[in-house]
């Protein structure tokens, strides 16, 4: 597999070298930006002595440092995006794709030779600007920067760019054009442009442990985006799209189509009208197929809801709360229902304001997913499900049993709301889960629609009906269990 | 022996049915034109064969191996040439070749041996080091032909070889793709050149809406569509009074003051008994002749059908 990638990146890389719109900046910022940072620091640090500082200027090397060599680092690989835009979708839009396409070499192969074409020379680069800097620092200063700083950085950098470039795949399979491809990669410059400010305020922080989880994060975002271009980097893809173009009625004739089909046959292209939409198909046979087929997703929120509550429950270990601060053997019904309207955020205390708070909660859960890839509504439910915890938690510091606190408290109505956030989570994780990867045979845009079709139903024929019991039994049933439990 | 072998071929892009349940097969040695409007599906019936887009349904092998299960076998026993030469404008010739030659498997010694061997055979090996960007369109065309023959494919599809090219280098084309006309090799043409199809093509396949329309030799094709072969009689006087005599052997379709157009069922029976009638008559017969009919008569009549 190798050898064929290998032949696209050489050539890739030898054509890269003959354009001097790359190699221009890529030397500048190489050999010279270095420089210039290296006299930066120094001067900086005679200001801080100047001024002053005296051992603190040592401290402020220390901080100013590691930024300046993230910075010289991060300069060079910034065109690993605009080379990739390039070798990605300027090929197609020279029409020099296809010839590549009619040679024994696998999807796979061309990809792994473009990303590598696309990497290597903005990477060496980046290499060589923090070596320069590095060189640069020991000869005109007596500051070293540690090698555990060094390594990090190195690391961060690597994973950044392969980011852009991984991302850069993905914008470039949704156009046909350079220019559109350059728009649409606002949606990796921005997120680089937060991640670099975050990276800063870290450095400076000298926070370099949550660095070092900052890389992991990165990492596992550089495999989710080498997986979703190796879906849909594919010569059917690539041939297949010929305009930019946003044809909402087709969409949602998709749409519409992908609705009405039973989910364990759904077919695409339509070859044929599908089965009778009605009330009793959609309980009867959509919603249990929906259930077994999305297992997976269900299972991970499920795992993750109970791992937020464990969370919680160490929290109560770390941080118990003083004896007598809650006091649940007096608990009433006046103080219960008197109590909760203090707090502006939470709804009023009625089974209509806790339905449409809670649908509102999973809506923006929902609406966040396609920015976050799935993550957003699995943060928004893990908050609870911590807080739930740690109060089970508390409750066992207290000399009361958690297991009643949860039979009383959270069960009456847990018992409808929680399989209702598991299933809104986890379809809304599937959501996001089907941009990075499109069922075998479906674009992106029709595996978008189709798990929006199935978020759609679930959401509507089991998450709302559960929802609304779970606030009926909140109001109706929970006070009186809690009542009959810890009721003064 | 049949190189390409398809059956019920049909590709949909969405809704969009591109090519509908094409049948059809080519020999080895022969060289089958796919006719067609822009649109028709041309590109995307030789996208399939070539093992680039997978078929939506039906089958098809070339070379005897199938389109999706030995894709990449496919791939390397066929030469594309697409309707854009698809070239890298800032390599050398020769570079270019040698890249897509690495690709096909070839080891370098092979590549360099045909690599000056087709470019001598289509007289470009003195443009060998010159950047592509460089080149005209005849030679861009040509090299993009040399990059397809590079392997010395068993199957070769051009896509509009000669489409926005202007009449000479058309023709350069043209006649380096009748050299490659081989006993080991099936060719198939996309174009919606009529002149182009008529002289480089065995048969001729009209193709309209993803759909085979006609298939056939171009003489079979005009008499299937045109009828039977139209004869123009010119005499050296008026044809006052010689009519009846051959009105009962022929179907006269037009006719002037000293000549007459007819069509005959067996023009090789019935020619020289309308002669002779004639010159028991006698009339003086300066020519008898067939008027030629062109492919375009009959693509048009097709495609507006």
């Amino acid at each position: 597999m190798l050898s064929h990638a290998l032949i696209i990146t050489r050539r890739e890389m030898r054509d890269s070298l003959r354009d001097w719109r790359i190699v221009t900046p890529i030397i500048l910022l190489t050999l010279i930006f270095p420089a210039l940072m290296t006299v930066t620091s120094g001067l900086a640090a005679e200001v801080a002595v100047a001024w002053g500082a005296g051992q603190n200027a040592r401290v402020i090397m220390g901080r100013l440092v590691p930024f300046s060599l993230m910075i010289v680092g991060f300069f060079p690989i910034s065109f690993s995006l605009v080379i990739a835009l390039e070798s990605f979708v300027g090929e197609r839009e020279r029409r020099s794709i296809e010839p590549l396409l009619s040679t024994p070499v696998s999807d796979g192969e061309l990809y792994l030779g473009k990303l590598l074409s696309s990497m290597i020379l903005p990477v060496l680069a980046s290499y060589l600007g923090i070596v320069m800097y590095y060189v640069g620092l020991m000869m005109y200063s007596d500051y070293v920067i540690s090698s555990t700083v060094l390594v990090l950085i190195l690391v961060l950098t690597t994973m950044e760019a392969v980011v852009m470039v991984a991302g850069a795949v993905v914008v470039s399979s949704q156009t046909t054009s350079v220019r559109a491809a350059n728009l649409l990669a606002s949606f990796i410059i921005i997120p680089m442009a937060l991640l670099l400010q975050v990276e800063a305020v870290l450095l400076f922080w000298g926070d370099y442990e949550v660095l070092w989880a900052m890389a992991v994060v990165l990492l596992m975002i550089d495999l989710m985006l080498i997986r979703t271009g190796m879906r849909i980097f594919n010569r059917e893809e690539l041939l297949s799209r010929e305009f930019d173009e946003f044809n909402v009625p087709a969409l949602w004739r998709t749409f519409k189509h992908l609705f009405a089909c039973v989910p364990a046959s759904v077919r695409l292209p339509r070859d044929g009208p599908a089965e009778r939409l009605t009330v009793k198909r959609l309980y009867t046979r959509d919603v249990p197929q929906l259930l077994s087929l999305q297992k997976v997703p269900i299972v991970i929120v499920t795992v993750v809801m109970l791992a937020a509550m464990a969370g919680g429950w160490l929290f109560a270990f770390r941080y118990p709360l003083p004896a007598g601060l809650i006091d649940f053997q007096g608990i009433t019904d006046v103080d219960f229902a008197a109590s909760v309207p203090d707090a502006g955020f939470l709804p009023g205390f009625d089974p209509r304001s806790i339905f449409v708070h809670n649908l509102r909660v999973l809506g923006i859960g929902i609406a966040a997913t396609p920015l976050s890839f799935g993550a957003a509504p699995l943060l928004l439910m893990l908050a609870p499900m911590l807080l739930v915890g740690f109060f089970a938690g508390e409750v066992g510091f207290l000399g009361l049993s958690p297991l009643l606190f949860l039979l009383a408290f959270i069960l009456p109505h847990g018992i409808f709301e929680l399989p209702a956030v598991v299933l809104a989570t986890a379809f809304s994780l599937r959501f996001g889960a089907s941009i990075m990867s499109p069922p075998s045979g479906f674009t992106i845009s029709e595996s978008v629609l189709l798990s929006i079709s199935d978020l759609i139903k679930i959401f509507v024929l089991l998450v709302m009906p559960l929802l609304f019991l779970a606030a009926v039994a909140e109001v109706h049933i929970t006070p009186l269990v809690i009542m009959h439990f810890f009721g003064g | 022996m049949a190189l390409i072998r398809t059956e019920r071929l049909t590709k949909k892009f969405g809704e969009f049915v591109a090519v509908r349940e094409l049948t059809l097969s080519v020999d080895a040695g022969e060289i089958l034109a796919l006719l067609g409007p822009n649109g028709a599906g041309k590109t995307t019936t030789v996208r399939m064969l070539g093992s680039i887009l997978k078929p939506t349904s039906g089958r098809a092998d070339v070379a005897g191996y199938d389109v999706v299960g030995d894709a990449r076998k496919v791939r390397g026993v066929v030469g594309l040439l697409t309707e854009f030469p698809g070239l890298y404008h800032r390599m050398q010739a020769d570079s270019y070749l040698h890249f897509f030659g690495e690709l096909q498997g070839l080891p370098r010694p092979k590549r360099e041996e045909r690599i000056e061997e087709l470019m001598r055979r289509f007289g470009m090996w003195h443009a060998r080091h010159q950047r592509l960007g460089e080149y005209s369109k005849g030679m861009r065309q040509k090299v993009a032909l040399i990059r397809a023959l590079l392997h010395d494919p068993q199957v070769l599809f051009l896509d509009e070889p000669t489409s926005a090219m202007d009449p000479q280098s058309a023709k350069m084309v043209r006649d380096a793709i009748a050299e490659l006309r081989s006993s080991h090799r099936a060719v198939i043409l996309c174009t919606h050149n009529l002149v182009e199809a008529e002289t480089l093509a065995d048969r001729i396949a009209i193709i309209k809406e993803g759909r085979i329309i006609a298939l056939g030799t171009p003489p079979e094709l005009k008499r299937e569509l045109l009828g039977n072969p139209l004869l123009e009689l010119r005499l050296g006087q008026p044809l006052d009074g010689l009519l009846p005599a051959i009105e009962d052997l022929v179907t006269i379709e037009e006719k002037g003051d000293t000549w007459v157009r007819y069509r005959a069922q067996e023009p090789g029976d019935t020619n020289p008994v309308l002669v002779r009638r004639l010159a028991e008559e006698g009339a003086n017969i300066v020519t008898l002749s067939e008027v030629s009919r062109s492919l375009e008569e009959v693509y048009l009549r097709i495609v507006e059908e």
